[in-house]
């Protein structure tokens, strides 16, 4: 059965008020998960589990939170992510919206672009390859 | 003081649940009376160590101990009760999930009264842990989990086996007698 996209956004919702422990009307869809809603960087690996949970999904490492990428010099220099490391991250990550973190590419700033909306879109593209 | 807030691993089905159990004396110095003349009890904090202690090593144990495991986050923690003097713990910690990042574990504490046999609960508590770096292995198979896993100490191991499990997976499964 398919899953409306509200659907998915109340599912998500859900999600990170437990894993979180922040309330529903917190959880807006332009919230950012590390400075509107306090994340840190354990929750991630505690909100994937959670997702897995909810939706019946299995996710690889670091396919929803490619970070990695941020560890690795052929992508990033002098602190800040290069031509080739914007390019690996947005094949890495469709559901995410990266023209601001463009401009800036700090590897400090990569946290802000995780945020609810694109969690929602990352259910949504894994819930169509089920 | 050894850290060890549990006395004995009673089951270990691995990668599925470990059960322990823990005796509450008033020997301990930790156990102290309530503020209101309560009778002496074990600290909350320390029933939750005593479950992290028991899903700790129902993690550690589904990866041969490779890993050192750190407790990352308590994701949400409900008392029943008061863990009192004279009564045991019965931790159960079931394996929610697992990767080479982590794990997620839920447990749940019971009270048993020795004189009764009665039970009720204690304690409901979700964790996470964090996998350090996988520790080295040699030709043979995993290296031995003492010396270099600061987690998994000789304590742990030691209990492990006294409980009657081994600290290899493939002998370890099943019910200390």
């Amino acid at each position: 059965m398919t899953m409306s996209e509200e659907d998915v956004f109340q599912k998500v919702q859900g999600v990170l008020e437990e894993a979180l422990g922040v309330d529903e009307d917190e959880v807006t869809r332009e919230a950012k998960l590390v400075e509107d809603l306090g994340a840190e960087s354990i929750d991630f690996l505690d909100i994937a589990f959670r997702l897995e949970k909810a939706f019946g999904v299995k996710l690889e490492q670091n396919e929803l939170f490619p970070d990695h990428v941020l560890n690795d010099p052929q992508y990033v220099s002098d602190g800040q992510v290069t031509d080739a490391g914007i390019e690996e991250l947005k094949r890495r990550m469709p559901h995410v919206d990266l023209t601001s973190f463009e401009q800036s590419r700090k590897v400090e700033d990569f946290s802000n672009v995780f945020t609810v909306e694109a969690l929602v879109k990352f259910m949504q593209n894994k819930l169509s390859e089920a | 003081m050894r850290w060890i807030w549990i006395d004995r691993i009673l089951e270990l089905e691995h990668g599925a649940r470990c059960v322990a159990r823990k005796a509450v004396s008033r020997a301990e110095d930790v156990v102290h009376q309530g503020p209101h003349g309560e009778p002496p009890r074990l600290p909350a904090s320390l029933v939750l160590e005593g479950m992290a202690q028991t899903a700790g090593i129902l993690v550690g144990h589904a990866a041969s101990f490779r890993h050192p495991v750190i407790l990352a986050k308590v994701g949400r923690a409900r008392f029943h009760d008061r863990a009192t003097a004279g009564l045991t713990i019965r931790h159960e910690a079931t394996l929610d999930r697992i990767d080479a990042s982590g794990a997620a574990a839920h447990g749940e504490a019971e009270l048993l009264d020795p004189a009764s046999g009665a039970s009720h609960p204690l304690a409901s508590i979700e964790l996470v842990f964090s996998h350090l770096d996988e520790l080295p292995t040699d030709a043979e198979g995993p290296s031995p989990p003492t010396d270099h896993n600061f987690v998994f100490t000789e304590t742990f191991m030691d209990l492990l086996r006294r409980s009657g499990f081994a600290a290899d997976p493939g002998a370890a499964t099943g019910t200390s007698s």
